[in-house]
């Protein structure tokens, strides 16, 4: 009955070594926190967590700019978070001595929220700046920080320290 | 094996690969963070947004976007009449320096902001053939870059148009929801800059998160919800002619 089977034994054998060779290959080639959660590895998960930040937070920013903070209580600004106008700043909370934020262009920083336009919502204070200051400095007039006129306080810097 | 000068410089650069295997294997743990105990989305406020693109230029500056590429982006709707089937859209540079001024006041005008959804059942994920992109166990839709084969399948099966290819790396990119920042406590940074309050980081696993309250007095929307996608970004006052 089982004549002449030294052919397919010989595929046995061939085909068994794949299978061992599939099966070493596999497991020296997926890393080995694949599947730890789903079907995807799962060292990748602290890998983007780990990546550094760029932009400090308010908390950070108020903890030394105290006068700042006074300042801004005392006007609708109070809401607004320091890196809205500033820019990323975690460089600037991680070395303050070296690394300084630049200075802000008023004229571009604040025409972003108060340029006027029909598709921002109703009550948001709004100007046209050609008409309302002919391109001038907004900070000519306003204090960023306390931004209705005659009700800043007066400090040599605007603001800084 | 005595160690002569030059087999020394040839076990150098093996030796440096090595290590950088060994750092790879071992990315910096956050602390004091468990991923079972969050559950991410966000809330978006239509009524608060001035079209500012302060999330835009701050999202690109956290996460190193690419210029003419948009992890986030804001729209701006012109809707006539009763014409809510064909709205208006324009997103000039993805509303990254603000919008001009729109000459035509008539109708309703409104910024929408967008960004991943972060669906709970999302679409991009399930078409990944090599298993690059998942939804974390905190429901953070992610992309592992050094798995990516730059196919572009999820690109095209993301019905938000959230996902691009990232000309430098040829993998897929998108919106981590900052997962580098909430980890470590920390809002997402287009919430951080967000002058209005309209952008707000969401934990829907927190009782505390104010985002219940606002769910249960407000009502709220997902994008295209009849795509059953289970998209985590919540919409207040957003009109029927967003898409």
């Amino acid at each position: 009955m089982f004549k002449d089977i030294e052919h397919l034994i010989r595929l046995a054998v061939v085909m068994g070594i794949a299978l061992v060779a599939f099966v070493l290959l596999r497991a020296a080639v997926v890393p080995k926190s694949f599947g730890e959660y789903g079907h995807y590895r799962g060292n990748a998960i602290a890998e983007i967590a780990s990546l550094p930040i760029a932009h400090a937070g308010r908390e950070v920013c108020e903890a030394c700019h105290v006068d700042v903070v006074e300042q801004k209580k005392l006007g609708k600004h109070v809401v607004v978070p320091c890196e809205a106008c500033h820019g990323p700043q975690a460089k600037h909370a991680d070395d303050p001595g070296t690394i300084k934020p630049p200075k802000i262009d008023t004229a571009v920083v604040c025409a972003r929220c108060h340029e006027a336009n029909s598709a921002k919502p109703k009550g948001f204070p709004q100007v046209a700046s050609v008409e309302h200051s002919g391109g001038l400095a907004c900070d000519t007039c306003h204090q960023p920080h306390k931004p209705k006129i005659g009700t800043e306080i007066k400090t040599a810097t605007g603001g800084k320290r | 094996m005595d160690i002569t000068r030059r087999r020394l410089l040839l076990l150098l650069p093996s030796a440096a690969v090595a290590w950088k295997f060994v750092q790879a294997g071992t990315p910096e743990a956050a602390p004091n963070y468990k991923t079972s105990e969050h559950w991410w989305g966000m809330l978006i406020d239509i009524t608060e947004c001035i079209g500012c693109g302060s999330c835009v230029r701050a999202c690109a500056a956290e996460n190193d976007v690419p210029d003419g590429f948009y992890r986030t982006w804001v729209e701006r709707y012109h809707v006539t009449d009763y014409e809510i089937e064909r709205p208006q859209v324009d997103s000039p540079d993805g509303g990254k320096e603000g919008f001009p001024l729109n000459q035509d006041a008539s109708g309703k005008n409104f910024f929408v902001p967008k960004l991943c959804n972060h669906c709970a059942d999302s679409p991009c994920t399930q078409v990944c053939p090599v298993g690059a992109t998942f939804v974390s166990p905190d429901g953070v839709v992610l992309v592992d870059k050094s798995y990516c084969l730059g196919c572009r399948y999820c690109v095209q099966a993301c019905p938000y148009g959230c996902r691009f290819i990232n000309p430098k790396t040829n993998t897929a990119e998108k919106c981590t929801l900052c997962y580098h920042r909430i980890t470590k406590g920390l809002t997402t940074a287009c919430a951080e800059v967000c002058p209005t309050g309209a952008r707000q980081l969401a934990d829907l696993k927190n009782p505390k998160d104010p985002i219940h309250e606002f769910l249960r007095t407000h009502s709220v929307q997902v994008l295209k919800p009849h795509m059953a996608t289970g998209a985590k970004v919540f919409y207040n006052g957003m009109d029927g002619s967003v898409r």
